[in-house]
């Protein structure tokens, strides 16, 4: 048999060359949308998609140690670079440790696809081994949600996957993959470029009328605001550089929220500082006073707003958001616009500068007065607080922290509570992306693998987890990741041995009733650091600060930092549940205010 | 406080596994109320339904429901019936009452009012058929309460717009 007749008869005997199995069309979607990097954990129901990562070199896996990891993980990556985070987890218990990572990505809308195993389709029901109602369980907590029932439609429902999740608002997306989907066969794929259904459009031009209506009012305000939240982050770097832009342009001040911080440049003058139960004094009171608030990209949180009925009485109101769902949920706005950030400031931007050119751009006398009310709150210096020698500040802690790194391409992430905020007022943000935090949900246990995620995307970048030690021991099993992957995390603790939140909410709601709310027997964090093969630190004093952060950005391995700090300082400035953004308490000698600090009414909320 | 209102809203959706799950679970979620709620597919080829919801709360609320409907990615169309103007809805109920004597002869002489229509009958008992307003129903219930009403069936609401326009 001639060469030439083998090869004839070996092409028409094999089978098409594009018959691929379900987990091999998984992948190819994957690498087709982009995907780097997949965080996850195997299990029964993923085998097949595991057996296919082996045989390839164009994804790279990180395992994580518990699945709740790999969402936190995926949605640092995906804050700290705008990219889809993908997660990777199996069936039943895999699913339901991702929930609370899929809720947290929903409430601050960070763009995430998570693929779960199930159990294969003719199971689907019947109670078999991990098991559990995916798309169900996750209805709720994710922006949309699938069950793949049919192989042929895989590869076109994991690029929609990714569509929603990035675009609009974006947010967590749920693929659920049968196991019998996973090791049937098939010859359809289709390409990223598969058209999205109808359904599914979100409005991303603003309408023309109300950006020039919006021109308008700002013309004409005496004492404006901008309120600027996570959507301009979300909306992309330029939108940041448009908002900057405009900012400066128009000469009025801006507030952040806390999901918001790096949207405009901290060091710049015209930032007030973050808005909100733990916001300047400053700002809060210039929510309160404004006659024309400019929101972009924030949702009137009950955080920002304290008490609605009370929240700035005497503004008029521009909502620019992406999510029209967003728009008069919570406070009612005289001009709403639905579109992108971005789009939304481009357009109030070259508008300004036209009006500025025609000299019909703003009462520049009474900016001027405005500003200098505003410099009179802010000559309160709200926060400041004791400085002392004995103890040490977790707020001097952190300071340092900020002093010692700034100039440095740094990422911070957080945990959740009163370092949380510390965090959030003493180090400054001046670019976007680089401040990664679980604000909406308020997840415990977030920031240790959030830094996982930001510093597999950022592998030469400083990236230091700012925590509490009550919150960093919700994912301390992450630290197993850290090392596998030698990624050089810090994690900077600020430990009093509380839940610190809760002390300061009981001290001040409750009579100092402290229930629950201190640990007894906490680890020596230097030696469980070092038992997962990282770097142990410690400072009790105030003079060992600088040196163990020093010492912290010198190694160049995973660093775990204990600090020692006051047991009883509390986060102030603080509005109080229920309470007016001009009824903050600036301080602990406030409390003591004739009729208490918190209200019947604010004892019930949150 | 703003007054609370009822709206009538159709919502176009894919005919999809879970679509309705969806729906109703924003609205427990979200702490919405669903007086009615109506649904089948309505167009067979593009597997489209029509679910049709009735609905209470300050009209800041209903806006939000609106806004939140919308926001489903199967969801291709909300329309407000109530704020849209001129519109007709229509339920089915079926009504059984038993009775004997006089309240017998008096549920068929009500019914035959109403336009019901008798659809069984036993020696002590009918069920009657009948389309109307929810409001129409209500009252045609209550009248039957007494005359020996034993159970109802209700579709819920079914409504569209009046005029040549279609949604």
């Amino acid at each position: 048999m001639s060469s030439k007749t083998t090869s004839a008869a070996a092409a028409s005997a094999s089978p098409p060359a594009t018959d691929w199995t379900g987990s091999e069309l998984l992948l190819k979607a994957l690498v087709d949308q982009g995907v780097e990097v997949i965080f996850g954990y195997p299990g029964g129901a993923v085998l097949p998609i595991y057996d296919a990562l082996f045989q390839q070199n164009s994804l790279r896996h990180i395992l994580v140690r518990q699945e709740g990891g790999a969402v936190h993980a995926a949605e640092g990556y995906a804050r700290s670079t705008g990219k889809v985070g993908v997660v990777l987890v199996t069936s039943g218990p895999g699913a339901t440790n991702a929930v609370t990572g899929l809720t947290d990505a929903l409430m601050d809308s960070v763009p995430v696809v998570c693929l779960t195993g199930q159990v294969p389709t003719h199971l689907i029901g019947n109670d078999a081994f991990q098991e559990a109602d995916t798309t169900g369980i996750t209805r709720p907590c994710t922006k949309h949600n699938y069950l793949v029932k049919d192989i042929t439609k895989l590869s076109r429902t994991v690029h929609e996957a990714f569509h929603v999740a990035r675009s609009g608002r974006p947010g967590p997306v749920v693929v659920d993959l049968p196991k019998d989907i996973l090791v049937g066969r098939s010859t359809v794929y289709e390409g990223p470029e598969a058209g999205m259904r109808k359904t599914y459009a979100p409005r991303l031009e603003p309408d023309a009328d109300r950006i020039e209506q919006a021109l308008e009012m700002m013309a004409r305000a005496k004492r404006p605001l901008f309120y600027c939240g996570g959507g301009v982050i979300n909306s992309g770097p330029k939108a940041v550089e448009l908002l900057t832009q405009l900012v400066r342009a128009t000469g009025f001040p801006c507030t952040l929220t806390l999901m918001g911080l790096g949207a405009f440049p901290a060091s710049d003058p015209l930032f007030l500082g973050m808005v909100g139960m733990h916001g300047t004094w400053e700002s809060n009171h210039a929510m309160h006073d404004c006659d024309l608030m400019i929101n972009v990209g924030a949702r009137f949180d009950d955080r920002v707003t304290g008490k609605i009925a009370a929240f700035s009485p005497g503004s008029k109101k521009i909502h620019i958001d992406i999510d029209p769902s967003s728009i008069n949920k919570n406070v009612r706005v005289d001009l709403p616009i639905v579109g992108d950030a971005g789009k939304a400031l481009a357009g109030l931007l070259s508008g300004w500068k036209s009006r500025k050119a025609k000299g019909d751009a703003g009462h520049a006398k009474d900016l001027a007065a405005w500003w200098d009310q505003i410099e009179k709150w802010r000559a309160r210096d709200c926060l400041r607080y004791e400085k002392t020698d004995k103890v040490i500040k977790p707020q001097y802690a952190i300071q340092r922290l900020y002093e010692l790194t700034k100039g440095r391409d740094c990422y911070i992430t957080t945990e959740v509570g009163q370092h949380q905020m510390w965090a959030a007022q003493f180090y400054k943000f001046d670019k976007p992306n680089h401040w990664m935090t679980s604000g909406g949900l308020g997840t415990m246990g977030y920031g240790l693998p959030a830094a996982m995620g930001v510093q597999v995307a950022h592998p030469d970048a400083l990236v230091v987890d700012i925590a509490g030690e009550a919150s960093i021991l919700m994912n301390i099993q992450e630290l197993s990741t850290i090392c596998q992957y030698r990624l050089p995390v810090k994690a900077f603790i600020l430990n009093n041995q509380y839940m610190g939140m809760v002390r300061q909410w009981q001290e001040l709601l409750h009579g100092g009733r402290y229930s629950e709310s201190y640990m007894d027997s906490l680890p020596d964090f230097v030696k469980l650091a070092e038992s997962f093969h990282c770097v142990g630190l410690r400072a009790t004093k105030v003079s060992e600060v600088d040196d163990v952060i020093k010492e912290m950005l010198k190694v160049k391995q995973p660093v775990v930092v204990d600090v020692a700090v006051d047991q009883t300082e509390n986060c102030f400035p603080m509005i109080p549940s229920g309470a007016a953004h001009n009824e903050m308490l600036l301080g602990p000698a406030d409390k003591k205010k004739p009729g208490g600090a918190i209200s019947e009414d604010g004892m019930v909320l949150v | 406080m703003t007054a609370v209102e009822r709206h009538t809203i159709s919502v176009i959706v894919d005919n999809e596994p879970g679509i309705l799950a969806r729906v109703v679970g924003l609205f427990s979620g979200r702490g919405y109320n669903i007086e009615s709620l109506t649904v089948a597919e309505t167009d067979s080829r593009e597997h489209r339904s029509r679910i049709t919801l009735v609905t209470s709360g300050t009209p800041m609320i209903i806006e939000q429901i609106k806004a939140q409907l919308e926001r489903l990615v199967p969801v291709h169309k909300v329309s407000d019936l109530t704020e849209g103007g001129a519109h007709v809805e229509r339920e089915l109920a079926l009504i059984k009452v038993r009775g004997t004597g006089e309240k017998r002869v008096e549920s068929l002489r009500i019914a035959d009012i109403f336009r019901a229509r008798a659809i069984d009958s036993t020696i002590d008992s009918f069920v009657f058929e009948m389309t109307g307003s929810t409001d129409k129903i209500d009252a045609f219930v209550k009248l039957m309460e007494p005359l020996g009403l034993i159970e109802v069936a209700r579709t819920g609401v079914a409504a569209i717009s009046r005029g040549s326009q279609a949604l």
